[in-house]
């Protein structure tokens, strides 16, 4: 049976009424007509479908919206804008990491959360904070580089 | 005769090569006019969109921006850039007043697709060529505006003016802005990566060249970044309904019977079955999820097609050859020369099946309203697609519009041209768009995968210790059991599951060098596919097909050869390349490795943890790629660790180094992935491979902490591809480093961790 929920987005908050077993990326992806996180997987092996939930990285493609209660949600699209970007945007784009960026949200998402509590992390650090994250274009080394320069950009 | 005549003479001669009927009334005596002059070199109606046409390639708009219509599209390299640069380049236009639109059957004629690393290569040289003519068309065009002759004029950023006179000018956009060239060009017949249509025009001499050359950046990215680039998985049409696809648990099975009563619970829900062909559609995408997966399908009782995994090899050795090929230059009596050796070293090899295994499964969205066809697919052949769907739905080409969305990175013949198939037989049956996805277990379960092969090397030695014969022969799965696109609905699961007459193609490959042996044979053997019929261990296309398997072969065994023979193996790559080009790499690569030079296997290292160094080269379609692998090796648990690798790699002239660099990087990755992890795994019923876990590929930790790439640019050297031919030599630069590393050589990839540590214990 569908039920309401009302989902704080990016700052806004949503009416929708759904499955309650339905994971969050399809009501982010169908319902509010945003068109990133991305499904790769569905088994939360990936992470591109990943957004914030107070703050913290979750996969949405296995989080029911029944588990969302009055999280605050933050997709990648809420992370930052042209105008006003996250350090990791700007360093993405600087270093040009991605080929095709299906999986960006994942390795942006996840890094935002790390380096937020992390500063200076080492680059062994780094890789440990983003193990099991796909990328299959083999974009790793750029990540690692524009994750580096957002780090310090962050001081 | 005034200037102004030669001018008439100069452009009424352009006009008479030019064709067409308006051309046949201004070339009549007495009667030419410089305003028809222009008319005949620009009209208001579109020419038709074929090859020989200059408005199918290039076209001024208005505000004197130029499109650049590419029939192949960049999945992810930054192809769209280089050729902006080289269009930006022959027409004398600022790099930012170039667009280049992709792979849209309603815009862009057949250039094949992405395809063969022929982006550049084969794309770029016709764009070059289109460019070229429409700059010399412009400038036919001001000089006749201005009255003075062509030779007279030069152009500025899109603006052609008297050299010495910048005053007397005429913009692109003055000349033709929003009109459309009418301009033939010599078009020599063909379609796909082959197309080339010239002009009269020459292109630029290389060291005129300013944009092309430089390291220009991708526009893609920030809308990638900030989440506001449209994926062909992000788009959505009024009245779309959500498809999924169900496949059988035991591949060659076909339904029998399908209870649509299990579903009825599913708002919307509705079944499409026809043959082996079903599927499910709803309005809601979770309740399609949710009705794929609870739909009761009893399948008919198909014997398990495939023989046990662990026999996999042994199936390819015993298997009859469905066809047999000697490719490449034959040199000698290969037979002869081996029956006189004073040694002969032989080494077998075997490379795994393997999937492209996107980030995303396939996406494809159909809409099919009055006859009209429109889809929108990520697949990297557009109108290879588009001639797919006509033939399933069996409506001429002409009703059907496919519009190229970039999606989630193919490397191949991946799964999206099956999506787009799949995408159109629901949307026939249920007469409304339908939007498919598959599951993740469908994406890399079911996509075509890179084929199984074992390849036999030999070479003989004479007494002196010199290599007088080689002899390589590769034998495997066909690289075309299904063909690299969805044009025929026999390569597609659709076509085979809704029953069309079967047809599988063979091909492999041989080695690509310079490797100067006395005799010297390279043959390759096919042998049919496991099950006919909607297989998912079908073969097709998968980054550099069949290259990664061939080099891993002959590039180990050139190393096993120096081994055995105590040269180092950058020395007797150097003693036997007779093309300077790949000695220049070979070499290029060892210096920026800071190589030492001494036979392999290291003899200096005890313990648990011992490194060591490998190179391995490859030619392909004219680049030159050498690499070097350094790995640390940990006997205890068998993993390896590609520390460093240093990459030497010429393309000819290079259009965007940085697109390039990024571009091996990126290789360099996807092999080491693949040498080191990835099996497509299966039992008797089916693969078993369907997720992450099961399909393990290279984790961040165990990235390279280096890739050093360095670039030989000539530019004096027609450019070749750069997609592919750096993944090639990549699993033999890390074979041939673990042997050096350790003394074992590993001859079955992946180097799993546990194979490692058997083959070391």
């Amino acid at each position: 049976m569908n039920q309401k929920f009302s989902l704080n987005v990016n700052g806004t908050t949503h009416a929708v009424e759904a499955d309650p077993d339905m994971p969050l990326l399809y009501a982010l992806r169908n319902d509010l007509n945003l068109n990133n996180p991305h499904f790769g997987c569905g088994l939360a092996q990936c992470g591109a479908c990943t957004v914030h939930l107070d703050g913290q990285p979750i996969r949405s493609c296995i989080t029911p919206l029944a588990a969302v209660g009055d999280g605050k949600i933050v997709t990648l699209a809420g992370l930052g804008t042209p105008d006003k970007p996250h350090p990791l945007q700007t360093a993405y784009v600087e270093e040009e990491v991605p080929q095709c960026g299906y999986c960006v949200n994942g390795w942006i998402m996840t890094a935002a959360a790390f380096l937020s509590d992390k500063k200076k992390p080492t680059d062994a650090e780094i890789r440990e904070a983003l193990t099991g994250l796909k990328c299959r274009c083999g974009t790793h080394v750029a990540i690692l580089r524009a994750v580096k320069r957002a780090a310090e950009m962050m001081g | 005769m005034t200037r102004h005549e030669t001018l008439a003479n100069f452009s009424r001669r352009s006009l008479l090569k030019a064709g067409g009927a308006l051309i046949v009334s201004i070339a009549a005596p007495g009667t030419f006019d410089l305003a028809r002059a222009d008319d005949a070199f620009a009209v208001a109606a579109k020419p038709p969109l074929t090859p020989d046409q200059l408005s199918s390639f290039i076209a001024v708009n208005a505000d004197g921006t130029v499109a650049a219509y590419f029939g192949k599209m960049d999945m992810g390299q930054g192809l769209f850039v280089a050729v902006g640069q080289i269009v930006a380049e022959e027409l004398d236009v600022p790099f930012a007043n170039v667009k280049v639109l992709m792979g849209d059957t309603a815009t862009s004629v057949n250039q094949g697709g992405a395809s063969g690393s022929t982006g550049i290569q084969e794309g770029g040289k016709q764009m070059r060529m289109a460019a070229a003519e429409a700059r010399r068309v412009l400038v036919a065009m001001a000089a006749d505006r201005l009255g003075v002759g062509p030779d007279q004029l030069t152009v500025t950023d899109g603006v052609v003016h008297v050299a010495g006179d910048p005053a007397k000018k005429a913009s692109y956009a003055e000349l033709i802005g929003g009109r459309f060239f009418n301009v033939h060009l010599d078009w020599n017949g063909k379609y796909g990566n082959p197309l080339y249509a010239p002009g009269k025009a020459q292109p630029k001499d290389p060291k005129d060249h300013k944009v092309v050359g430089q390291p220009i950046k991708r526009q893609d990215i920030a809308p990638k970044v900030f989440a506001r680039e449209n994926f062909v998985t992000d788009i959505r049409v009024p009245g779309m309904v959500h498809g999924r696809m169900i496949r059988p648990a035991v591949a060659g099975a076909v339904p029998v019977k399908v209870d649509e009563n299990s579903i009825k619970d599913i708002p919307s829900a509705k079944v499409v079955w026809n043959n082996a062909f079903l599927g499910v559609v709803a309005d809601n995408e979770w309740d399609a999820i949710k009705a794929a997966e609870k739909l009761k399908v009893e399948w008919s009782n198909a014997p398990p097609p495939f023989p046990p995994q662990a026999s996999l090899y042994d199936h390819i050795r015993q298997a009859t050859p469905r066809k047999r090929e000697v490719e490449g230059k034959q040199v000698g009596n290969v037979d002869d020369a081996f029956k006189t050796a004073a040694r002969v070293i032989e080494a077998e090899y075997e490379w795994p099946f393997q999937s492209h295994s996107s980030m995303g499964p396939a996406c494809a969205l159909v809409e099919i309203k009055d006859g009209k066809v429109t889809c929108w697919s990520g697949t990297q052949k557009s109108h290879f697609v588009r001639a797919g769907l006509a033939a399933i739905l069996q409506t001429p080409e002409d009703n059907v519009h496919v519009i190229w969305t970039p999606g989630p990175g193919s490397y191949g013949r991946n799964d999206a041209d099956d999506a787009a198939m799949d995408a159109a037989v629901l949307a026939k049956a249920v007469g409304r768009p339908v939007r498919v996805q598959y599951m993740r277990n469908q994406g890399t379960g079911w996509d075509p995968k890179g084929p199984a092969s074992i390849h036999k090397a030999r070479a003989a030695i004479d007494a002196a210790g010199n290599v007088v014969a080689y002899d390589f022969l590769s034998k495997g799965f066909s690289r075309v059991d299904v063909d690299t696109n969805g044009s025929k609905p026999y390569d597609t699961l659709a076509g085979q599951t809704l029953g069309v007459e079967l047809k599988s193609g063979d091909g492999f490959g041989i080695p690509a060098e310079s490797y100067d042996f006395a005799n010297k044979r390279t043959a390759w053997e096919t042998i049919p596919p496991l099950l006919d019929r909607a297989s998912p261990l079908r073969s097709s296309h998968l980054r550099d097909p069949v290259g990664p398997q061939i080099h891993f072969a002959s590039e180990s065994f050139m190393d096993e050869v120096a081994a055995a023979l105590n040269v180092d193996a950058v020395e007797f790559r150097l003693r036997y390349v007779k093309d300077p080009r790949d000695a220049a790499v070979i070499k290029a690569a060892a210096e920026k490795a800071g190589w030492q030079s001494r036979p392999s296997p290291r003899k200096d290292q005890a313990g648990e943890k011992v490194s060591g160094r490998g190179i391995a080269y490859a030619q392909r379609n004219g680049t030159r790629v050498a690499m070097i692998a350094e790995v640390d090796i940990d006997r205890r648990n068998g993993k390896i660790w590609v520390r460093r690798f240093t990459v030497a790699h010429d393309c000819g002239q290079i259009i965007n180094p940085d697109g390039v660099r990024m571009t091996v990087e990126g290789n360099v990755v996807h092999g080491i992935s693949r040498t080191l992890w990835e099996e497509v795994k299966f039992d008797a019923k089916t693969v078993t491979s369907v997720d992450w876990l099961t399909y393990p590929i290279l984790d961040i930790t165990e990235t390279p902490e280096q890739i050093d790439v360095v670039l030989i640019d000539h530019p004096e050297i027609a450019p070749s591809g750069a997609g592919e031919p750096s993944s090639r030599p990549v699993a033999a630069a890390i074979a041939n480093a673990v042997f050096d590393a350790t003394g074992v050589r590993i001859r079955r990839v992946p180097f799993s961790p546990d194979r490692v540590k058997s083959a070391l214990s």
